[in-house]
């Protein structure tokens, strides 16, 4: 049995179902001013064993990706440096290049290499950043991500969000899989599989853990699954259901929802399954809370004034003010990570469409352009949201910007996609 | 012969049993697991009922389709949680069934159309359940007898246009324990 478990988590977890994406990006808009950039190829010694991509081509589909920046054709030019002496500023110039990558790849005794890249500014003829990265073959990828995170930090200001993952659940030929892949798609890789629904999967505020509801017992129960190890416990199965998982930002307690004999209320309960205590005390339905940034409140979604609106308490429960009041139905409130801004799915004329309030004026903005939308999930610098919708009849899961500029659609080729969740940038 | 069968249904427990202990602790275990515990349940409820002749079985008035205690699903109309008069007789007859056999326990299982999110689908499924366990509570059942769950939308029709098939979704199932 143990010589079983431990064959299966290790064809889960270390090898990679498919190096592949399963999900393809496509860019549906981007900002009015992007940011021209040239990203040379980096010279390497030869194919590098595993390698699939260049460098050069990660990094430019990443930022590509953001909408931010318009990645320009650099086959054409002469000069095609690797190093700081060999640039030639006027050839990039010449194709209104604002900014220049450049990097090698060496390879180091012990199966390592050296990853080198420079950012440089084309008009004022300098380097902006540049970094050495000492990795393993198989961490190639990722390093590009990192790059690719530097270099919209440098240009841009925020945080690059491209070295992280998200997760989402396939259904195909009946059959349920949560996911966890790259945020660009690749390397999917299974939690779990089921055939019953998995829904509402929330990663812990250190990205080692998945917390999500799973249907397997014909009933809803919450599960929290580490990442590293593949090992999961219940954090909660009680009479009725067990639902709506969210992480406090210190990652030590949940908000979850369970019904008993009545219905939704919101509770609390540490990450290991012990100290429950009931927040929402009504008869109406309080669901889907979600922890403020800050630790000090929970946004939920109540239909105690009639219908389903987004609602505000403490931590520790007691009176809740009511946030939305627009509209007859809003529900899925999430918090941007700078607690500054709330989305929420909202129907107007029986379309279901992301939409984003400030939370200090109340004005709201209708994000999506799409009609059957749900679980948004901010990425974890706040400036796109991650949302599950239906194109052509088939679950698939999309993005759009903060502000509602730059769209994307993220097709998964076999079955359905949904439930999607941004997980959080982690240092390494 | 029936030592044998004796030794395979213990076997069969036995291994269910041990891949049980496994769900717990292997996603990718529990997955693969999930039909032997389904078995356990199937091997134990045939090994009770092993005893008995055949005629027990169609003589089970929950599923007798000429019994109206066969039937199970009570439909809401739209955006509603309550239950219609036409449902009362099926909700009696289950009533009357659970009162007079203590041992009983039925989940009532909520479900909503398509549309909507999943998460709030769910609980206004359960709203619906609850409607009808209120009813049994009325007729007498105890909540000991009753689970309330919901599958919310997961089980709706997804290509679904209009209130011919949202109103087939609109439903609480009554499923007896061991069912």
């Amino acid at each position: 049995m143990n010589k079983l478990r431990l064959f299966l988590s290790l064809l889960v977890f270390i090898l990679p179902l498919s190096a592949k994406a399963a999900l393809t990006i496509e860019i549906v808009g981007g900002a009015a001013q992007q940011i021209p950039i040239a990203i040379v190829p980096f010279a390497q010694p030869g194919q590098i064993a595993g390698q699939q991509d260049t460098i050069a081509n990660i990094i430019g589909a990443d930022l590509r990706r953001s909408g931010l920046f318009r990645v320009l054709e650099t086959r054409g030019v002469a000069n095609q440096p690797s190093d700081i002496s060999q640039v030639s500023y006027s050839d990039w110039a010449a194709i209104q290049a604002q900014a220049l990558t450049i990097g090698s790849i060496e390879t180091l005794p012990g199966n390592r290499l050296k990853v080198s890249f420079r950012l440089l500014d084309v008009y004022k003829q300098n380097q902006l950043v540049g970094m050495e990265y000492n990795i393993t073959p198989a961490q190639l990828r990722m390093t590009a991500h990192r790059i690719a995170d530097v270099i919209y930090q440098k240009l841009t200001g925020e945080p690059g969000v491209f070295a992280t993952r998200i997760s989402y659940v396939t259904k195909t030929n009946g059959r349920y899989s949560l996911q966890v892949a790259d945020a660009d798609g690749y390397n999917p890789q299974t939690v779990v599989s089921s055939v019953e629904p998995i829904i509402s999967p929330v990663w812990s505020p250190d990205g080692t853990r998945l917390a999500y509801v799973s249907f397997e017992k014909k009933k809803p129960i919450v599960y929290v699954q580490s990442l590293v190890s593949g090992q999961r416990t219940v954090l909660a199965n009680f009479k009725g259901n067990n639902s709506a998982p969210s992480w406090s930002p210190d990652g030590k307690r949940l908000a979850i929802v369970l019904t008993y004999a009545a219905n939704s209320q919101i509770y609390s309960i540490n990450a290991d399954g012990t100290g429950l205590q009931q927040l929402t005390h009504t008869s109406a339905i309080d669901t889907e809370p979600v922890w403020s940034p800050d630790g000090r409140y929970i946004y939920f979604t109540s239909d105690r004034g009639g219908n389903p609106q987004i609602y505000r308490m403490s931590t520790s429960g007691g009176d809740a003010s009511r946030v939305t009041f627009e509209g007859s139905y809003i529900v899925s409130p999430r918090i941007s990570p700078d607690g500054k801004s709330l989305a929420y799915i909202r129907r107007d004329e029986g379309r279901f469409r992301v939409a984003l309030q400030d939370v200090a004026s109340g004005q709201v903005q209708i994000l999506s352009d799409t009609a059957r939308d749900e679980s948004p999930s901010f990425a974890p610098n706040g400036r796109m949201i991650l949302y599950a919708t239906r194109i052509n009849g088939k679950g698939a899961l999309a993005a759009v910007s903060a502000d509602g500029k730059v769209r994307q659609r993220l097709s998964e080729t076999g079955g359905d996609v949904r439930e999607p969740a941004w997980g959080p940038v982690v240092s390494q | 012969m029936n030592k044998r069968l004796v030794m395979s249904v213990l076997l069969a427990a036995m291994l269910a049993a041990c891949s049980s202990k496994a769900v717990k602790e292997t996603p990718q275990a529990a997955v693969e697991d999930k039909s032997p515990v389904a078995t356990q349940t199937t091997t134990s409820n045939e090994s009770a009922t092993s005893g008995v002749s055949d005629s027990s079985l169609a003589s089970n008035p929950l599923k007798d389709p000429n019994n109206i205690l066969s039937k199970r699903n009570v439909y809401f109309d739209f955006d509603s949680d309550a239950v219609k008069s036409e449902y009362r007789p099926l909700i009696e007859a289950h009533a009357k069934y659970l009162t007079s056999h203590s041992d009983a326990k039925v989940f009532l299982q909520g479900n909503t159309d398509d549309r909507g999110t999943r998460e709030y689908n769910l609980s206004l499924g359960q709203r619906r359940a609850v409607s009808v366990k209120k009813v049994l509570n009325l007729l007498g059942v105890q909540d000991a007898q009753i689970e309330t769950v919901s599958f919310g939308k997961e089980k709706a029709n997804t290509t679904c246009a209009d209130d011919s098939c949202y109103k087939q979704d609109r439903r609480v199932d009554i499923i007896y324990q061991g069912e």
